[in-house]
């Protein structure tokens, strides 16, 4: 039973990440390799970039993307060749074509928008008269009058 | 064994009588719904009444399900389908007892049981609400119960039997196996509920057209009851994430970890703009808005885990059907609190009369802030579905985007912090409160430079955030001096500044730690990845690590592959580490189990991985410089919530009801 599960522990296991014999020897072209792998995302994970995914899919892209470096891509040319081949789904960081600068945008206008209508706001507040005092209703006296003893 | 035939005799009664107490405890939620709203609308005091004996009957039934289920667990009783594809015989006694709510079904009984019991704290500690406004609160807080009863009763239901029992059960997730993931859901569900509270007492004010400086007073203790139960929920999922996944991240801004961020961020704001409507009679419809918000995210976090909608590596990823519910219950609350809202906006009206420079401003800012960081964590969340449906565009939003897009405000928060605390209320000028930091800010930047100087390389990230730390932790002690004033006994007067001044302080103090921990993992981390032979040397930074073995070990429902390393600096030794890999033979997964040396400087991380053909082992090594500030400073968080929670002037009103009765004489 036991032998039986050390077999299957052996098959079971996951590669992990960067494997050893992937990592590239020129120190530089491997640091692009890291950082651009940290934005492409592994297609059969849940939510995993390349760089941190065990599964196989992953290492394969990993090394692609570090032929394509060795080739002497640049980083754009690198990623784009990927994307090419699996779909914008591919990158982690969307671009901000098309419809996408209303992401990219969404937290900018909203800050203009919100400032407008607090300042709006700040600036009425500091402009209104103080109320008139609030008369206390007959039974908020009533109240006040048994708190105090009265 | 004797133990266990006993046990099984017994647990299908109590099994019984826990669905029983669950049905019951759906009854009683109507009646809790619907009773004592009339009594307050028609002002009967009997039916107002009804609400509190209610609760506490609520509260008891839930209990009492949620503690059969338990126990079920507990004597793994295999005749519950939930207990069969949740645990295991051989499992450890503590993931027993944690894989009741380590599933759907589990987990919404938990959710369940929280809201009764946030009902049932409003029942015996609001003695001193006004009577009609006790009954409404308690009355939404039910209806928030009934919906999530039903949700369980006829989509979930944890009680659901097998006509064959098998022999045992197929385990829980290995991953969920651990401590800090143990106790992650139920704080987490404490946070997420505890805003329900905060949406009760919001859509109460609106039934009953009063918005005052009374009801802030009121709401404020339940939200930070709330955000210091998310706070510790985050902080553990983050902190189980980074030594178990085994590449050392600790936030991934996946859907569901977002989803639990964005109520954060929302009672953050909620319980800042809370004290202005407090002290100050304004922002009124901003508070109530930003209640009924902070709990619509909490729905939203709970839709998205169980939706399979969007794709997270923690989803139960459970059918839509279940989804759909949600998205029901939440269309129905959220449009008719909103719908109340737009109805009841003129009892909203502001007050507090201030000028532009003043602290009702900063606490504006502090929300603007908040809110747009929620906005755009949620808009990052939701791009991919929006994308695809209506731009026809299959894409991913993944951490790059967030860390670009959201951490932006969380530097303008940092930045404008310490100017905020310090700003007098009503009408300030700017340049006389910000005078007496002047100092700090040149210690702070001088802090940044430095940091820039040293550190090798061009990155901002580490200087920027080193900066923020220091800026608001020395910004803190600033305002800490200033509050105890001049002359004599200023140390006694430190002292005994209200507990709510403390708590601010360590707050506040804690994200300053948080910010300069986070700025320091991200900017330099250290890694080495290579394949080692056994008794070989290397170093990674100033460090030598040396592997001395690599054994085969059996714990009590796992193989494990454990390699032993020695880490020394300059020639001395620091620790032993033994990373593992973890196999579990029922479920069919592994998982990794990181080496760490964990100090305040930084942390070594030590990963192993698998063997090679030529005898060596796939090791992997980190340097994680301030790691631990991030947890440190997420305790200090919630340490200064728990402090504000206690100070006195919450507890005059609730203790409002023990003034001494006249006692008959003996």
């Amino acid at each position: 039973m036991k032998r039986l599960a050390l077999v299957l522990m052996l098959l079971a296991t996951p590669l992990m990440a960067v494997q050893p014999d992937e990592v590239l020897d020129d120190p530089a072209l491997e640091e692009r390799a890291r950082d651009l792998s940290k934005g492409l995302r592994c297609l059969v994970c849940r939510n995993e970039s390349i760089d941190e995914s065990d599964a196989s899919l992953a290492r394969d892209l990993r090394i692609l993307l570090r032929e394509r470096l060795v080739a002497g891509d640049s980083d754009a040319q690198a990623v784009d060749f990927i994307v090419a081949r699996y779909g914008e789904f591919v990158l982690l960081n969307p671009d901000m074509r098309g419809a996408n600068w209303l992401l990219w945008g969404a937290g900018p206008l909203m800050l203009l928008l919100a400032g407008g209508i607090g300042f709006g706001y700040a600036r009425s507040r500091s402009k209104a008269t103080s109320p008139t005092e609030d008369p206390l209703s007959v039974e908020e006296q009533a109240r006040l009058d048994d708190i105090l003893g009265r | 064994m004797a133990g266990r035939v006993r046990a099984l005799y017994t647990s299908p009664m109590i099994t019984e009588i826990g669905h029983f107490a669950l049905i019951l405890a759906f009854g009683v939620a109507i009646v809790q719904t619907f009773v004592p709203l009339i009594g307050a609308y028609k002002r009967w005091p009997a039916w107002m009444a009804v609400a509190e004996p209610a609760a506490g009957a609520q509260f008891a039934l839930t209990a009492l399900a949620f503690g059969a289920l338990m126990y079920a667990f507990v004597v793994s009783d295999f005749s519950l389908s939930l207990v069969v594809a949740n645990s295991h015989s051989a499992k450890p006694m503590l993931y027993k007892i944690s894989g009741t709510w380590g599933n759907h079904e589990g987990s919404m009984l938990l959710w369940v049981l929280i809201v009764t019991l946030f009902g049932a704290m409003a029942a015996w500690f609001g003695g001193n609400l006004p009577p009609t406004l006790r009954a409404r609160v308690l009355s939404v807080q039910s209806a928030i119960a009934i919906a999530f009863f039903a949700f369980i009763i006829f989509t979930s239901n944890p009680f659901t039997r097998l006509a064959t029992p098998p022999f045992d059960g197929q385990d829980l997730n290995p991953l969920l196996q651990d401590p800090g993931l143990a106790f992650h859901p139920p704080f987490l569900y404490l946070g997420y509920v505890g805003l329900s509270m905060a949406f009760s007492f919001a859509v109460a004010a609106l039934i009953e057209g009063r918005v005052d400086a009374a009801w802030g007073r009121w709401v404020r203790p339940w939200t930070l009851a709330a955000w210091v139960f998310l706070t510790i929920g985050i902080a553990l999922g983050s902190w189980w994430a980074y030594y178990e996944l085994g590449w050392g991240g600790f936030w991934f801004w996946d859907p569901v970890e977002n989803a639990s961020f964005m109520p954060w961020l929302l009672a953050a704001a909620l319980l800042h703009s809370a004290i202005v409507v407090e002290k100050r009679e304004s922002l009124k419809s901003w508070t109530i808005l930003l209640a009924i918000l902070a709990f619509g995210f909490s729905l939203i976090g709970t839709f998205i885990v169980r939706s399979g909608l969007l794709t997270s590596v923690h989803a139960f990823a459970n059918d839509p059907e279940r989804g759909v519910f949600i998205l029901i219950i939440l269309g129905f609350f959220m449009g008719g609190a909103l719908i109340l809202f737009t109805l009841r906006a003129g009892v909203m009206e502001a007050k507090g009369v201030f000028g532009v420079v003043s602290r009702e401003s900063a606490l504006l800012v502090n929300n603007l802030l908040l809110a747009v960081a929620c906005f755009v964590v949620f808009v990052g969340t939701m791009w991919p579905l929006v994308a695809e449906m209506f731009f026809d565009r299959k894409l991913s939003v993944g951490p790059p985007f967030f860390n670009a897009a959201f951490t932006p405000f969380m530097i303008l928060l940092g930045l404008f912090m310490p100017i905020g605390s310090v700003m007098p209320w009503k009408r300030a000028s700017l340049w006389k409160a910000v005078y007496p930091l002047r100092y700090v800010f040149v210690l702070a930047i001088a802090v940044g430079g430095l940091t820039f100087a040293i550190q090798t390389g061009r990155s901002m990230i580490g200087p920027v955030g080193l900066f923020l730390g220091a800026w608001i932790i020395m910004g803190v002690i600033v305002e800490l001096v200033q509050r105890t004033g001049r002359g004599p006994d200023r140390l006694g007067r430190l002292m005994r500044l209200p507990r709510a001044d403390w708590g601010k302080a360590t707050a506040h103090a804690g994200l300053g730690v948080t910010m300069a921990g986070i700025a320091g993992l991200t900017a330099w981390t250290q890694d080495d990845i290579r394949v080692a032979q056994i008794n070989q040397s290397w170093d990674v930074g100033h460090y030598t690590l040396t592997l001395n073995n690599v054994e085969e070990i059996r714990g009590p429902n796992y193989l494990s592959t454990m390699g032993s390393l020695t880490l020394a600096q300059d020639g001395k030794f620091v620790a032993n580490l033994s990373p593992e890999k973890r196999f579990y033979p029922v479920a069919q997964m592994p998982t990794t189990e990181a080496g760490i040396d964990y100090n305040l400087i930084r942390d070594v991380y030590v990963v192993i991985g698998d063997q090679q053909n030529n005898g060596g082992w796939t090791i992997r090594t980190y340097i994680k410089p301030l790691t631990n500030w991030i947890w440190i400073g997420s305790a200090l968080m919630a340490l200064g919530g728990l402090l504000s929670l206690t100070d006195r002037r919450f507890r005059v009103a609730a203790g409002a009801r023990k003034t001494p009765q006249p006692v008959p004489a003996e």
